[in-house]
């Protein structure tokens, strides 16, 4: 799902970092974000509601919404769509609120 | 306890010409942005922006950002706090933010609240799904990271910027099978329409979304023509496969702070929500709290540039400073927001504000 060519801009990807997604393991770009990556990966589902547990994704991409939150390296609700992505990562989907460990 | 001259709060279009402004007249400003880099929602804006020079007229959205971000970090005067978020404003006039997991507190003599606005949402089934995104959202996604949303795009409102991202859309190598547009003729720029119909996209006025197909993603999505009155026409759904719905259906200023400062609101739906009563200096009902761009009410970038410009200006002048060009100055910014807001273009913008001035 990356863009292979663009007429006005030039897309310079970082290195390519690994993470793993629900214990899957994925490849992304150093510097963009974790919904990004999981974006160019096909992945649009990012947690389940609290109460009737349908799926959500991303709304906003700005850090709005709250919609696209996950649990990144055991840390619940980080909004993926704000969060850089780094070499190693652990991202899960999350299920319902979410709780600190 | 950090004491500064003026805070701003946000750190787009708005916020970037406020704080250069300001620092122009020899302020001290810290200018606070909760992402990790200036420039706002203008980062994603790869199209050529209309008006007059001073305006930056056929510059990139891109470009400006870039421009105004160099310049404000090469600048002295003003003190950048980025992935900084603004949690509140108290009765003591006190600024807390929160950076890196450590809470700041910060007594400006200033605020300018320039925290621009978010997008609107639909109701109708389904809307929760994954595959339903801001029009914005898209855009971000496409411009900033180079990724695709999906493979077929159905677009929600025929304003300029679900017609603008549309095109964005296209250039990306993305399909999109229409744009639906629930009043009788479209928002946009009638040359960025045009662009579209000419690549082939449909542009169906009167038309709504019914609901979003998919159990568990975006599958598809049925639309339906409009009566008079705005109500479905039976007979007349129709059923497209996308796994894409983009909603382009406005904006709605972020205005939390403002409400918390205890600035009086009132709600004006030409400007997108509820917004902040202010003079003709940008000032709100709490003296020393400025606003501009979107927070004060939805326009476009030109538009907060130069309300920032505006409020850097008169927040630096109540603090003492000036400069000998500074009443031409202020002059010269009032005469070309008027000049964008004039004529039939800007005329739900003039009602707009004439409901919301102190």
């Amino acid at each position: 799902m990356r863009i292979e060519k663009h007429p006005i801009l030039e897309f310079k990807p970082g290195k390519i970092v690994r993470f793993t997604f629900d214990g899957r393991e994925l490849k992304g770009y150093e510097g963009e974000t974790i919904a990004a990556a999981l974006h160019a990966a096909g992945i649009r589902t990012m947690r389940e509601s609290g109460h009737l547990h349908r799926p959500r994704g991303l709304f906003c991409n700005i850090g709005n919404c709250s919609s696209c939150l996950m649990i990144v390296d055991g840390e619940p609700n980080v909004r993926v769509c704000v969060e850089r992505l780094r070499e190693g990562m652990k991202v899960e989907t999350q299920k319902g609120k979410g709780e600190l460990k | 306890m950090r004491q500064i001259e003026i805070a701003i709060v946000g750190g787009g279009p708005a916020g970037l010409a406020a704080a250069l402004n300001a620092s122009k007249l020899g302020a001290r400003v810290i200018l606070i942005d909760r992402n990790d880099y200036l420039g706002g929602q203008l980062i994603k804006q790869t199209h050529r922006f209309f008006g007059s020079k001073q305006q930056r007229a056929s510059e990139r959205g891109i470009d400006i950002a870039l421009e105004l971000a160099r310049e404000v970090m090469s600048n002295e005067h003003i003190e950048v706090l980025t992935k900084a978020t603004a949690l509140g404003y108290y009765e003591d006039g006190v600024l807390l933010v929160e950076q890196a997991g450590k809470i700041i507190a910060i007594k400006p003599e200033r605020v300018i609240i320039a925290t621009g606005g978010a997008e609107k949402t639909l109701l109708f089934p389904n809307n929760d799904l994954p595959g339903v995104y801001g029009a914005g959202a898209v855009q971000t996604l496409v411009n900033v990271y180079g990724v695709k949303p999906g493979q077929r795009v159905l677009m929600v409102g025929a304003g300029n910027i679900g017609v603008i991202v549309s095109y964005q859309l296209l250039q990306a190598g993305v399909e999109v099978a229409a744009i639906i547009e629930a009043a009788p003729r479209i928002g946009a720029y009638w040359v960025h329409a045009a662009k579209v119909v000419r690549a082939g996209v449909p542009i169906y006025t009167r038309h709504t979304i019914l609901r979003a197909i998919g159990e568990r993603e975006v599958k598809g999505a049925v639309i339906a023509q409009l009566d008079e009155n705005w109500q479905p026409i039976p007979g007349t759904e129709r059923e497209l496969a996308v796994d894409v719905i983009c909603l382009s259906v406005g904006l709605t200023p972020l205005t939390e702070l403002l409400w918390q400062a205890g600035c009086q609101m009132t709600f004006v739906p030409e400007l997108g929500g509820n917004v902040p009563l202010r003079n003709e200096q940008l000032e709100t009902s709490v003296p020393g709290i400025y606003v501009a761009g979107d927070v004060g009410g939805i326009e476009e970038a030109s538009a907060a540039m130069m309300e920032g410009a505006l409020a850097g200006l008169n927040a630096a002048a109540s603090l003492g400073y000036t400069c000998d060009t500074l009443i031409d100055d202020r002059q010269n910014v009032l005469q070309q927001l008027a000049g964008l807001r004039s004529g039939p273009v800007g005329e739900k913008i003039r009602k707009g504000l004439a409901q919301c001035s102190l």
